[in-house]
């Protein structure tokens, strides 16, 4: 059987339909070029044998090792996740499903509503918290996010809990003011458990386009982000931007949002991840290569 | 590095280029790939630049720019008001129907500001034309949505018609209507619930929502941040719904936006408002011209 060449053609296909999953032009470029190197240094001229070529380098640029997707977990301790990101991209989903997942692990959780901004962002994590049989901790709509976070921090040491889940109200990177809102939110957690936060998450849309990389910066600048959760996995858009935000940034991602239910949370899995990125892109190189 | 506007790229290519004086057809082809690279970069469609770039080619090889003694500025003339052109023309008008109430449905994927934007436009139509509008909470999936709008319509002193979250969507739309006519009220807005394009049983639901309310508008909610994905997305919808035009969210970020075109290429309706915000004056008319230069970054 004939396979088809890897040519200049098949490069330009590559390119479109990793664009096409929102891994970003640069990045895409860079790994065009790296894979033209490997081409030429391996000597490979099928389309059939590129292919496992081209998911090893993603998912090892991905994934370094399975340590680093893993949950930052303090033993017989509390652990305090802080969530952020901007709105609408499903941070207090994600709470509600990370708390059920803590919850059948036996783990004590208490969530705190420090969305005191949008209009029924409190009473959504209440729903949250007793679909999942998890206490909130909240005060009224338009207070201080700080002092609700002071307020879950006591609460959740009195109760001995386990973990501590803290929702912040989306905000756009470019609002200087609510950056710093940030800030002092986390500010008071580690005030109050010195190594505190234990994890902060970025919550990021796998429907966001290139705007996904100032979001990892700017929030990453201003409160350390150590991992990504990638909702909305589900839908038809690939989140490829994770890619470049590794490659440039080097932060991870820890889950994934596979929909809206409590159990659609998963652990990030680079080759899982690279295989559905690449699942109509693998099916594409086979049909051209069986042209 | 990343993120250049267009300006900067072509400088970059020209600087290549001059001391030869006049540019040539292979140097515009130089530049049209910088401005590929810019509209890629912006999250416009690669489908769609590619036929963008094909036909400003075109144009720009026809005339203007081989003969300008500024060939780069040129391109961004050109590139800046075909993009204005594919945008369509200013619109930030809601249709009015004859026989009152005009219904309007707001559909879009799950987070894009449907809700919000519920409240934004009920805020505009009193503000800007003296309505009464009624929203209504059909959002009966997620947790405390109807809350959220009961929220937005207490901040607004405006009335939300709900059934609760034991009520199907499509039954809440008919009674809906029957309230509004009841009432008197001269819009009727329908916050739908967000869901995936892919997702046939919810997509069949706005159908029957459809078939119920015969809708004067149905708007889609985008997210002005969305990437590749905007075009199936905007196709999909269009195809099992026909919407009427659309709604660019969170342009407030500074995100490029190109997802604008994308839309508005794929449904060729128009873009008829833009939101700037969380609060709820925030929504503006969409300017198509100011979106071109934005989504080239100038
Ligand atoms: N399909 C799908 N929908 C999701 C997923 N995660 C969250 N959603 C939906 O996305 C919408 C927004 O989710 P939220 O959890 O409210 O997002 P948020 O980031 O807290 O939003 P703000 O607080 O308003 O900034 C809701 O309709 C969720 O049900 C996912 O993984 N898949
Ligand atoms: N900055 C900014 N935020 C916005 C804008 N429009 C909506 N939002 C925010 O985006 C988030 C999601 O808005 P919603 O109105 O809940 O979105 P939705 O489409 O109804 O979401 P679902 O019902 O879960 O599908 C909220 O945090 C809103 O405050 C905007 O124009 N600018
Ligand atoms: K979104
Ligand atoms: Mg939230
Ligand atoms: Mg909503």
């Amino acid at each position: 059987k004939d396979y088809r060449k890897v040519d200049e053609e098949f490069f330009e296909e590559l390119e479109e339909i990793l664009i096409s999953a929102d891994v970003g032009v640069n990045t895409v470029m860079d790994l065009i070029d790296d894979l033209k190197d490997e081409a030429r240094t391996r000597n490979i001229s099928d389309a059939k044998e590129i292919q496992p070529v081209i998911s090893e380098k993603l998912a090892e640029l991905l994934q370094k090792t399975d340590e680093e997707t893993k949950l930052n977990m303090q033993e017989n301790e509390l652990t305090v996740i802080l969530f952020v990101g901007v709105n609408g991209v499903g941070k207090t989903t994600t709470i509600g499903k990370l708390a059920h997942k803590f919850k059948g692990e036996g783990k004590r959780v208490v969530m705190a509503a420090g969305d005191t901004f949008r209009a029924g962002a409190i009473e959504q994590l209440e729903v949250w918290g007793e679909r999942v049989g998890v206490d909130v901790i909240k005060q009224q709509a338009g207070s201080d996010p700080a002092a609700v976070m002071y307020d879950a921090i006591r609460s959740a040491k009195s109760k001995k809990a386990d973990v501590l889940l803290c929702d912040t109200a989306g905000r756009l990177q470019n609002k200087v003011n609510l950056m710093n809102e940030l800030e002092k939110v986390k500010r008071v957690l580690t005030r109050e458990v010195p190594d505190a936060p234990h994890e902060v998450l970025l919550v990021l849309d796998a429907t966001t386009g290139q705007n996904a990389m100032s979001q990892a910066k700017t929030f990453g600048k201003s409160t350390d982000v150590s991992g990504i959760v990638l909702t909305k996995l589900d839908g038809t858009a690939k989140g490829g931007i994770v890619l470049a935000i590794r490659h440039e940034l080097d932060i991870p991602v820890k889950l994934v949002g596979l929909g809206e239910g409590m159990d659609d949370l998963q652990e990030f899995e680079a080759d899982q991840y690279v295989h559905g990125l690449f699942a109509d892109v693998l099916e594409e190189v086979e049909e051209a290569a069986e042209e | 590095m990343a993120f250049e506007g267009l300006a900067e790229r072509l400088q970059g290519t020209l600087k290549k280029i001059r001391g030869k004086g006049k540019v040539n057809e292979q140097d515009v082809k130089e530049m049209m790939r910088e401005v590929r690279l810019a509209l890629l970069e912006a999250d416009v469609n690669f489908k769609v630049v590619k036929k963008f770039i094909a036909d400003v080619k075109e144009r720009a090889i026809g005339e203007e720019v081989l003969d300008s003694l500024t060939p780069g500025q040129q391109v961004i003339k050109v590139v800046n008001e075909e993009l204005t052109k594919l945008m369509g023309g200013e619109q930030s008008k809601i249709a009015v129907s004859q026989k009152p109430p005009t219904v309007i449905m707001m559909v879009g994927l799950q987070g894009a500001g449907k809700t919000t934007t519920t409240g934004k436009l009920a805020n505009h139509l009193r503000k800007k034309h003296n309505r009464n509008p009624l929203m209504v909470a059909a959002d009966i999936y997620r947790p405390a949505a109807i809350k959220q709008l009961e929220t937005l319509g207490k901040q607004l002193s405006m009335p939300v018609f709900s059934l609760g979250d034991q009520v199907s969507p499509v039954d809440i739309a008919k009674q809906a209507m029957a309230k509004a006519k009841e009432d008197h009220h001269d819009y009727v807005l329908i916050d739908t619930a967000g869901r995936l394009h892919v997702d046939n049983e919810l997509m069949d639901e706005l159908v029957q929502i459809k078939e119920a309310t015969s809708p004067d508008e149905i708007l889609l909610v985008v997210d002005a941040m969305t990437g590749q994905d905007a075009v199936n997305v905007a196709e999909s919808f269009n195809e099992q719904l026909g919407i009427t035009g659309a709604i660019l969210t969170k342009l407030d970020g500074d995100t490029r936006g190109g997802a604008a075109i994308s839309v508005k290429a794929v449904t060729d309706t128009p873009i008829k408002f833009a939101g700037v915000g969380e609060k709820i004056d925030a929504l503006e008319p969409f300017h198509p011209e100011r979106m071109a230069s934005r989504i080239l970054g100038m």
